[in-house]
């Protein structure tokens, strides 16, 4: 029978066949659910917890959540994501709808379907007061501005000349940085612009720059979900529970009114494939993390070597305080020393982000750079510096000449280790604003929509510079291990 | 003896609970090549680094060609008193201590560069003439782990004699090698001893002291039981303790 219907080319009618990509509805009715995706870190209105029970989730796109789910019949899930990675989350199928502040652009429209837009919103630029003179992004020209990395503000600021376009990954710290002085000015949606920037009272609005549009974001080949969301959505901006919502969380204003009038959207920048200038963006990264890892690995190096003769050498106080100094920085993750000393000592010390990068890695491997020269140290034996004091040589004379050349070859390949890992460590400082390699590539990758060519792209950059680096320590580990005594 | 380039009196050292010395006199004149002899444990290490306060000394006193070693110096504190001691008398160790990341020539340079303040060429012709006599001048370049045993105490010992010192200690100079080495080290402290270089020679062979050593020392327990020429204290042992490590040296 089955080779019978082969033959007939009609595969059995009842055996259910897998569902076709288009039913995403089925699935989301089928299971009951509507998960939706979006991120906490975006904050305040959108979905963040609410404060009095961190256990829930709060914020104006939870009740839109909730009223589509109800619309379709089904319960409302969030799904916690990167906001950058909403989009391959989706296509992976992780989540059914994007609902967080996703901008409508030409780019994003190539590969996802949009609803209607539910919000419309300024990109907003915030300077500071004592710079009366700045009235837009023009006056800018030279300067840092900071924004959401992979946003259309973002867009909205790279589209001037001349700005030097700094991406955050949260809506607090532009802010904070722009206070600081790290910054000449924030792009951001005049929610956040609002709720984050002008609460300070040292910053003002400096007029609208872009205008976007938020829309729910679903894959192309699902057109049963597409159409099932857009008109629950469209129910609810017709009978009026949209606006219920927004007013609630006091984010109706004339710009929604016009949207709900129908209003067109206004165009939006779009992607392009990889082009030389993102070639020459990517060299660039690729410069600051050389740059990063050489000047923190220097200052690791000698730092490393300075503790460990602390801990060796030095009187009682000295030798606690060097020990306590590794247990601390290795006892805790390099990632929130970057954020303690960029952001935590800020008012203290303004570093600015490059430095804080390299000094916030450089103090980080001095810790583990400090247990390698110890093991050096250890692997002298004593008759070294009997031999050298015997011989009438200083005690400085003796480490230095005698001890320390025979100490660094035992730490030498650890070292060589160290580095290599450094450098792929470096990418973390694009928590601190830092562009270096892997920052680019995701904002490259946002820009273009695609992540494999940018992510294989940085992946050989990062081989070709550690690939060199491990066959130098294979070399020095060789020449240098045969010394017995 | 009149010209006494070491002295010891009244040496007690102590490790712990352990007397190590008791009560050491001992004097070495210029010229003078002594060997301290006795049995392992007797403190004969311990006396050999009182001489340059690489192991301190509890009570007593010792005078190096003038400079004077109290007890309770401290490496830090006392650091030029003890350098000034130190450039007096050469060392040469059991177990060689050669600069393992230095070659033979670099070994024996180092010191006289940075602590003489010697120029490179001037040190590096010191030491090639100081490797020359010891005969290892064809393995200048070498670095310590390609050299036998024995080549490697002879570099020692020449970069002691760079430093010009007035006494050169020896520590046990030939029980880290096989007997067939033996033979160059007593060859290079013969000739030495014939140039008139001062030398105290630690040592549990008997032989080695008996053809290197013109007065001999035999320490027990920490104290010296007995001291004299070498053939009256070896061959007409007048002290018990001294017949009855001389019997175990022999059978063994």
């Amino acid at each position: 029978m089955v080779l019978v219907a082969l033959l007939a080319g009609h595969p059995g009618a009842e055996e259910a066949p897998p569902a076709p990509a288009g039913d995403g509805l089925a699935r989301v009715r089928a299971s009951g659910l509507l998960r939706w995706g979006g991120d906490l870190q975006g904050g305040e209105p959108y979905v963040f917890q609410d404060p009095h029970d961190p256990a829930r989730i709060v914020g104006f796109e939870v009740e839109i959540a909730e009223a589509l789910a109800r619309h379709l019949g089904v319960q409302a899930r969030f799904v916690q994501n990167d906001w950058q990675l909403l989009i391959p989350a989706l296509e992976r199928g992780d989540i059914d709808i994007i609902l967080n502040g996703l901008e409508v652009t030409e780019a994003r429209r190539r590969r996802l379907a949009f609803t209607q837009p539910y919000f419309a919103f300024a990109a907003t630029l915030v300077v500071r007061r004592d710079e009366p003179a700045v009235h837009g992004l023009a006056d800018l020209r030279g300067r840092r501005v900071g924004t959401l990395g992979g946003s259309l503000s973002h867009d909205f600021v790279a589209a001037v000349p001349g700005i030097d376009v700094v991406p955050y990954e949260g809506t607090q710290e532009p802010y904070l940085d722009l206070e600081e002085g790290r910054l000449d000015g924030v792009v951001l949606d005049d929610i956040i612009a609002e709720r984050y920037g002008l609460v300070r009272p040292g910053l003002r609005d400096a007029g609208a720059v872009g205008e976007g549009l938020y829309a729910i974001g679903m894959r192309r080949d699902e057109p049963a979900l597409q159409r099932a969301v857009g008109e629950a959505l469209g129910t609810m901006q017709r009978d009026g529970e949209l606006r219920a919502i927004l007013e609630r969380w006091r984010l109706w204003n004339d710009r929604q009114a016009a949207l709900a009038a129908g209003a067109g959207a206004p165009a939006a920048p779009g992607g392009v494939g990889i082009t030389a200038v993102q070639l020459d963006l990517f060299l660039r990264a690729t410069g600051v993390t050389v740059l990063i890892s050489l000047l923190s690995m220097a200052l690791a190096v000698t730092g490393g070597l300075g503790l460990s003769l602390a801990r060796r050498y030095g009187g009682g106080p000295l030798r606690a305080a060097a020990g306590m100094y590794v247990e601390l920085f290795r006892g805790t993750p390099v990632l929130l020393q970057l954020y303690v000393l960029y952001y935590g000592l800020a008012p203290l010390v303004a570093f600015g982000a490059f430095t804080a990068a390299v000094v916030g890695l450089g103090l980080n491997y001095a810790a583990y750079e400090a247990e390698l020269y110890r093991a050096g140290l250890e692997a002298v034996p004593l008759g070294q510096t009997e031999a050298a004091l015997a011989l009438g040589m200083s005690r400085a004379q003796a480490l230095g000449r005698i001890v320390l050349p025979q100490a660094f070859r035992v730490a030498l390949p650890g070292i060589a280790n160290d580095f290599i890992a450094l450098l792929k460590d470096t990418s973390l400082v694009s928590v601190i604003t830092v562009v270096e390699l892997t920052k680019q590539m995701t904002i490259t990758a946002v820009y273009l929509q695609s992540w494999l060519v940018p992510g294989l792209l940085c992946a050989a950059l990062y081989l070709a510079l550690s690939y060199p680096l491990a066959r130098l320590a294979r070399r020095l580990e060789r020449r240098l291990a045969p010394a017995p005594a | 003896m009149t010209d006494v380039v070491l002295r010891a009196r009244g040496l007690h050292t102590r490790r712990g609970e352990v007397e190590i010395l008791r009560g050491v006199d001992l004097d070495v004149g210029r010229g003078e090549v002594l060997a301290v002899v006795g049995p392992s444990g007797s403190g004969k290490t311990t006396l050999l680094r009182a001489f340059n306060y690489l192991t301190p000394f509890d009570a007593g006193e010792v005078e190096v060609a003038g400079c004077r070693l109290r007890p309770g110096m401290c490496e830090r504190a006392d650091a030029a008193d003890l350098r000034a001691v130190r450039l007096r008398v050469g060392m040469v160790f059991q177990s060689f201590h050669l600069f393992p990341h230095l070659t033979a020539i670099d070994n024996v340079a180092e010191a006289p560069r940075r602590v003489l303040g010697l120029s490179r060429a001037q040190a590096h012709d010191l030491a090639a003439t100081l490797l020359r006599r010891v005969g290892l001048e064809d393995r200048a370049a070498a670095l310590p782990h390609a050299l036998s045993g024995g080549q490697q105490q002879r570099v020692a010992i020449a970069r002691a004699l760079a430093m010009k010192p007035v006494a050169l200690l020896l520590d046990e100079p030939t029980s880290a090698l096989d007997p067939r080495m033996t033979g160059e080290i007593l060859a290079v402290v013969r000739a030495l001893a014939e140039t008139g270089q001062t030398m105290v020679v630690v040592t549990h062979e008997i032989a080695f002291a008996r053809q290197v050593a013109g007065r001999v020392a035999v320490l027990v327990e920490g104290c010296i039981v007995e001291e004299g020429a070498v053939h009256e204290v070896l061959d007409h042992p007048r002290h018990g303790e001294t017949r009855a490590f001389l019997a175990r040296e022999e059978r063994a």
